[in-house]
């Protein structure tokens, strides 16, 4: 099934490409991560938890802020990788042709995907650093173990990347994006104990929670950043890999599938 | 001399159809080779499977004696490729289209600009370097694929449809830079619906339909082997021009309310069809590829 002469460091020029291109819009792009986290620990942090009180987790008594918090960075990874190799990935492949022209060079079409979804990760990294710097300043993040996030975004990104590049490829139009999204991504987003601990959800959908990769992320990033955490940092670090490595696979035969005829 | 490319019964199905059917054919180094055929003739499918985008289904195909499924990289590197569809990156400017480019076949940095720079000369597209890849009009786009397809030295360029969808003054800019490259010694594969720029460019040609290849040979060649040195062209042709024709066996098509008789070699028709037959309009011309190629592959409308 899978050709390892397909695999080679060339897998990095297409990724500078992306570089290139976002070289070009990074000014717009980098407002989101700084801002956005401002935004919601205003709206949950200040307006919301009055009503909450404290959070139960990992058996300590956290203040709400700083429960989401480090949910906030999850969610903003997950985000950033999965919109780039679904919208941003079809978007090249589909009207672009921009992979039709790669496939004309020495480039195999493993190396193609592969970058897409390191570069989708990369996105993630920069997103997560940005949202490090301003919540690290607001003291949400303990220094220097919140450094941690960095890597871990990567990881994340890895998987929610590869995750979208397989619907990039089993996707006949751009608009049934809507599907994944709403069956898929905004379940998770919401169940995943990023707003509140799964130990709050009913007992038969707590499995379904610990299958999400975000929940996953979510427990790495209160690792990382306040210290506490529900599940096993190995664990968790292994499931987001091996659903990274799961969908890549996939994802080769989805695109071989859709590109080459 | 060498064979830069070698087909062999090549056959490509798609859900159990040959779009390409046992072809056979050649390239030699410095040749500039046609494919021709109508739409759905099995031309894109060919060109795709030359270059690696498409894998085949049967048959030997060889480029620079390699197997393109398991020497793709090393083939690719040493062709261009400048595909039907606009492939440009509109992400990027012009001169970094080329750029980026040169990156996928791993050229050195300085060199890679150094070819850029020569290559929007050569395609006259110096004056937008910095353009935004959109902002070019059709004739400029094309260029700067056909300048991206060279950015490697290739020693093989495949051109499908170069000039499709072009105006007659782009046509013949494109042409002329094609001239010029193929002063250069590079073996060119190209597929095109303009029988002019085929006469114009093209060394050897085969005309493909159906996923079969029809005729081979050199332009000059086939028009002298399969539409004689002249054409007479009869508007309203009238039933004793239709005896006549019979009567003396002369080769002709009826299109109904046009004539076309392939004046056979030696004879002077011109004279005869004019006093005796032309009830209407009669024009007397030069046979040219079209003529070939239509009576060949049929005049029905395809798609």
């Amino acid at each position: 099934m899978i050709d390892l002469a397909a695999f080679s460091w060339r897998f990095l020029k297409v990724w500078k490409r992306n570089l290139v291109v976002y070289q070009r819009i990074w000014k717009v792009s980098f407002l989101t991560p700084l801002f956005e986290p401002l935004f919601y620990i205003l709206a949950f942090g200040l307006g919301f938890s009055g009503l909450i009180g404290s959070v139960h987790y990992g058996g300590a008594d956290l203040s709400y802020t700083a429960f989401i918090v480090p949910a906030l960075i999850a969610t903003a990874v997950m985000w950033n990788a999965f919109f780039e190799t679904t919208y941003g990935s079809f978007v090249r492949m589909y009207y672009q042709k921009t992979f039709d022209a790669m496939m004309a060079t020495p480039l195999s079409l493993e190396e193609i995907i592969i970058a897409e979804i390191v570069w989708s990760a990369s996105k993630s990294v920069a997103a997560a650093a940005i949202m490090l710097t301003v919540l690290g300043l607001l003291g949400f993040v303990q220094l220097p173990m919140g450094l941690l996030l960095i890597p871990l975004a990567f990881v994340g990104g890895l998987a929610f990347g590869a995750i979208g590049m397989f619907f990039t490829g089993i996707i006949p139009t751009i608009d049934m994006f809507n599907l994944p999204i709403f069956l898929f991504v905004t379940p998770m987003f919401l169940f995943s104990g990023t707003f509140f601990p799964i130990s709050n959800l009913p007992g038969w959908m707590q499995p379904f929670a610990l299958a999400f990769p975000l929940y996953h992320l979510a427990e790495l990033a209160r690792r990382f950043s306040i210290g506490t955490s529900e599940t096993g940092t190995i664990i968790s670090i292994g499931y987001l890999i091996v659903f990274f490595l799961f969908f890549t696979v996939l994802s080769f035969g989805a695109m071989k599938k859709r590109l080459i005829q | 001399m060498e064979n830069i490319i070698e087909i062999q019964n090549l056959v490509k199905t798609f859900d159990g159809i040959a779009a390409v059917n046992e072809i056979s054919f050649f390239v030699q180094r410095g040749e500039f080779f046609g494919l021709l055929g109508p739409n759905g003739a099995g031309k894109t499918t060919t060109i795709r499977m030359l270059y690696g985008f498409s894998p085949r289904t049967r048959g030997k195909l060889r480029i620079f004696g390699m197997d393109i499924s398991t020497e793709y990289r090393k083939i690719k590197a040493r062709i261009g490729v400048c595909q039907q569809d606009n492939t440009l990156d509109p992400d990027l400017t012009v001169e970094q289209n080329l750029h980026v480019f040169a990156e996928y076949f791993a050229i050195p940095k300085k060199e890679a600009f150094e070819r850029s720079r020569e290559l929007l000369e050569f395609f006259a597209l110096n004056h937008k370097k910095d353009a935004k890849v959109l902002e070019l009009s059709g004739g400029m786009a094309r260029r700067l694929i056909l300048a991206r397809s060279l950015i490697n030295k290739p020693e093989l360029l495949i051109l499908d449809e170069p000039t499709t969808g072009l105006d007659p003054q782009a046509r013949h800019q494109v042409w002329e830079k094609l001239e010029e490259l193929k002063e250069t010694g590079i073996t060119v594969v190209i597929t095109t619906h303009y029988m002019e720029e085929a006469s114009r460019l093209c060394d050897r040609l085969v005309i493909v339909d159906h996923g079969k290849i029809l005729v081979d040979g050199s332009p000059e060649d086939l028009i002298d082997r399969y539409a004689g040195r002249h054409i007479i062209e009869i508007e309203g042709p009238d039933q004793a021009l239709i005896e006549y024709m019979k009567k003396h066996d002369f080769e002709y098509d009826d299109l109904d309310r046009r004539l076309i008789l392939y004046e056979p070699e030696g004879r002077d028709l011109n004279h005869t069809i004019r006093e005796r037959f032309c009830n209407e309009k009669c024009i007397y011309r030069n046979s040219t590829l079209e003529d070939v190629f239509l009576r060949l592959t049929g005049r029905g409308l395809r798609e």
